[in-house]
């Protein structure tokens, strides 16, 4: 046997790289974070009110909303698919708690303004399913439906929360984080334990790699992919409602192109259009990564357009990096 | 004999009004490796894959251990010990070892919670019976398409599996990773697992396997031991007839020198790389995989640049930069690769023939439709490709209908050198046999012709004259009767032992520090 061995092909030397290039490496893999470090470290020197406590609070709460349309889209990215109705589901949530909820009572409203998210995502997961069509498509159709019927619910104009304790159930802070921000970071932590160490999130990798090998390993694909929309489209809807409280308000318009912001943030992160690899921590950093940017500029009194084209540049930079980098997760 | 573990019976399997297989029967015993032989398209896919569950049969029955066994999906087949080792291999490259070897039957708690340690001692066991010397949560991206070939035998050995089907399994492994892989099989056959083996080379299916099943056009041929028959006999029976002249050799005098390659050197890779080429004249390349000769093929051809030494082509030295520039001068490459080969398989024949030459078939940017599907009726008919017309997309080609178009697509250019880099890889006999008639009829016409192969039989067959290599240098040369396949043999495998070690770009350094340190 060991002739066997020492002979074939199967004995390969395993390369050991240097420290620093270990060191590089791991760095060129988590780019997402020196770039978080580097751009807080911008802005701090730039303007003397970025680095405060209240602003840095303050940052994290408005990065929990796309930040949880990013966690649901990195889990459908990964299954190669796309979600791009989170942004409008979101609008239809916000819509449903507000107006709901005088005559069903709060917690009703909520629950049914979950509930449909999680319908919006199986109707999306469903028709994936049986037609077969790219999830693009689908999601694009339901982007301009669904944002359709928020626009016939709200009779197009904002609607207003008569009760304005609404406001005050997210109001809770632990030290400087608010609830809002908790939410998001909690549902991170659980959903990258459930990528790294369930079955169902690893299978969530085996089905965006290699499709028809998770499907004659007997993983039923379909089905895993309608869970990823569903859960996707109530992520949505979480944040819907975490939005309502925020603002009070719903308006028809809430969340317009935010699903972009949540692509743009989980591309960011590193997880791999094509599907088959990702990160959820990661996309967190894409997440904190766009809110510093946003914030920062804003801070610089930045006019609008000049933060939209440097975000533009930035998405591509990071991509190319990620490209010349090109650390081993190309097919 | 021994007990049947599956047998298919009447098999009939229909796509949409195209039988892919008529009333087919096959049985699988314990601990015998069974070849399922036919040329591409005769079904063997196809059988398989009802009989892995991948596919569900319109007629016929399938008994596993005596039961009558009724499958719906991949997974009812595995659960009953059924496995399919795939061509193409299915594993999910992002996924570690473990994980691949157990898809879709990972351990888990009630709450889906997978059973990580768990994964990782079962999938170990495995890999050490295997002999594999890499550990469980190594990502399967980074692993050699031979290793990968083990994490799917791994497989097999995790499920426990009694029937193992392996669909040409060494297409992409070097002489010695076969080796291993035929201990891995012969492993499996000594434990009782009934073993089904596709593969094209005959070489291969006389070595490992105990019986032969012939498919011809969704038709059983028959089945026969390995024992009583001989390699004319199989191959009469996948194509129907004998082969009036399995090899085709060029018949016409060489002429002048087109080629003329002069102590070539690139580091690690080949060195003091001398020969010529003549127009009219078939020139064999054999060696191993990884020998250097489609390195000093790419070299020739401007892919890469070499560190000293001259080309001569067609009378005059030249050094190119880049192939674009050889493609000018007149010489054509055709990579071993089809898919990667730039044809296009969701379009038709013109398209893809043209498609490098656009700038001969278009007026002002626009393409000259008729005089595109003039040159795609002439190269139709000269190389006799089988399509239905020049729009027929050429995914549904066969391989060797591809194979052609690719010849098509360089030979459009009126090249006076063509290299061929392994043009028969992957193809069935008969249309194997055809692609030789074209390189002898190139020859015929006066080009020069170099093919590079590793099969030994091919390249004695269609060459005027062979060099071996080896380790990166020239290690003999043969013409006329000289030509055997033991010559072959021992010229490459008499390798002086300082460069034992295959030469590859990873091993570059390794070679240098031998250098330095040797006295």
């Amino acid at each position: 046997m060991s002739k066997t061995i020492s002979s074939a092909g199967f004995q390969g030397v395993s390369v050991q790289p240097k420290p620093l290039r270990r060191t590089f490496m791991l760095l060129a893999e988590q780019h997402i974070w020196v770039f978080l470090g580097l751009s807080l470290l911008l802005f701090s020197l730039a303007s003397p009110y970025f680095l405060t406590l209240n602003n840095m609070s303050n940052l994290l709460t408005q990065a929990a909303f796309i930040g949880l349309l990013a966690i649901g889209m990195t889990l459908v990215m990964i299954n190669g698919e796309i979600d791009l109705s989170v942004g409008a589901t979101l609008a239809l949530a916000c819509a449903l708690a507000v107006g709901l909820q005088s005559s069903i009572g709060v917690w009703p409203a909520i629950f049914v303004a979950l509930c449909s998210g999680a319908v919006m995502g199986l109707i999306n997961g469903t028709l994936l399913a049986l037609s077969g069509m790219h999830s693009f498509i689908i999601t694009l159709g339901a982007l301009i439906g669904i944002r359709g019927i928020v626009f016939i619910y709200t009779g197009e104009s904002a609607l207003m929360v008569e009760d304005f304790s609404y406001t005050e159930i997210v109001e809770v802070y632990l030290g400087p984080v608010s609830l809002t921000a908790l939410i998001f970071l909690g549902f991170a932590a659980f959903f990258q334990w459930m990528l790294t160490c369930t079955k169902h999130g690893r299978e969530a990798f085996a089905v965006g790699d290699n499709a028809k090998s998770a499907h004659e390993a007997g993983i039923r694909v379909k089905r895993h992919k309608v869970i990823n929309f569903v859960l996707c489209g109530t992520l949505a809807a979480i944040a819907g409602v975490l939005l309502s409280m925020r603002l009070g308000t719903a308006e028809p318009n809430a969340g317009k192109i935010w699903e972009l912001w949540a692509i743009i943030a989980v591309v960011l992160g590193g997880t791999r259009l094509q599907g088959g690899w990702g990160s959820v921590w990661k996309t967190v950093g894409g997440v904190l990564t766009l809110a510093v940017l946003r914030n920062g500029l804003s801070l610089l009194n930045t006019p609008n357009y000049i933060e939209l084209m440097v975000m533009g540049a930035v998405l591509v930079l990071a991509l190319v990096i990620d490209k010349v980098l090109g650390f081993g997760h190309s097919k | 004999m021994t007990e049947v573990v599956l047998t298919a019976e009447r098999i009939t399997k229909t796509f949409t009004g195209v039988t892919a297989l008529n009333d087919v029967s096959f049985d699988i015993h314990a601990g015998e490796v069974h070849a399922l032989m036919g040329e591409n398209g005769a079904g063997k896919s196809t059988l398989m894959k009802v009989l892995s569950g991948v596919y569900h049969p319109n007629a016929g029955a399938i008994h596993h251990r005596g039961e009558l066994v009724n499958f719906t999906s991949p997974r009812d087949a595995r659960d009953r010990g059924i496995l399919l080792v795939h061509q193409e291999l299915s594993l999910s490259p992002e996924l570690s070892v473990a994980e691949n070897v157990y898809l879709g039957a990972w351990p888990t708690n009630r709450f889906g919670v997978l059973k990580k340690k768990e994964l990782h001692e079962k999938t170990q066991a495995a890999l050490d019976s295997l002999g594999c010397n890499f550990g469980p949560d190594v990502r399967v991206g980074t692993l050699s398409i031979a290793k990968q070939q083990m994490v799917e035998i791994a497989r097999v050995q995790a499920f426990n599996a009694n029937v193992v089907i392996f669909d040409e399994p060494t297409a992409s492994l070097t002489e010695s990773e076969k080796e291993q892989l035929f201990i891995a099989i012969r492993r499996l056959r000594e434990r009782g697992v009934g073993i089904v083996y596709i593969s094209h080379k005959m070489d291969e299916i006389f070595e490992i396997t105990d019986r032969i099943t012939v498919l011809r056009d969704g038709e059983l041929q028959g089945t026969v031991n390995t024992r009583d028959v001989d390699m004319a006999q199989i191959t009469r029976m996948m194509i129907g007839r004998d082969l009036d002249q399995f090899f085709h050799r060029a018949q016409g005098a060489a002429g002048r020198d087109v080629l003329e390659v002069r102590h070539l050197e690139k580091e690690g890779l080949f060195s003091d790389i001398n020969f010529k080429v003549r127009a009219g004249e078939v020139l064999g390349l054999y060696g191993l995989i990884g020998a250097g000769r489609s390195e000093v093929a790419e070299t020739i051809f401007g892919v890469r640049q070499p560190d000293s030494g001259q080309v001569i082509f067609d009378g005059e030295e030249v050094d190119f930069a880049s192939p674009k520039d050889a493609i000018e001068k007149g010489m054509a490459l055709v990579p071993e690769s089809r898919k990667e080969q730039g044809l296009i398989l969701g379009m038709g024949g013109r398209v893809n023939i043209t498609l490098p030459h656009l700038n001969l078939f278009s007026k002002m940017g626009i393409s000259d439709t008729k005089k595109e599907l003039e040159v795609f009726n002439y190269y139709r008919e000269q190389l006799e490709i089988k399509t239905t017309g020049p729009e027929q997309p050429l995914s549904d080609l066969s391989g060797g209908n591809q194979q052609k178009f690719v010849l098509a697509k360089w030979l459009c250019a009126d090249p006076k050198l063509i290299i061929l880099d392994e043009p028969t890889r992957g193809i069935d006999v008969g249309s194997k046999s055809s692609i030789h008639k074209i390189i002898a009829g190139l020859a015929e016409k006066g080009l020069a012709v170099i093919v590079i192969s590793s099969e030994m039989p091919e390249v004695i067959g269609v060459s005027n004259r062979i060099l071996a290599m080896a380790n990166g240098r020239l290690v003999g040369e043969f013409s006329g009767d000289d030509m055997t396949e033991e010559n072959l043999i021992n010229a490459v495998s008499e390798v002086p032992l300082e460069s034992a070690s295959q030469p590859s770009p990873d091993d570059k350094t390794k070679i240098h520090e031998l250098k330095r340190t040797a006295p």
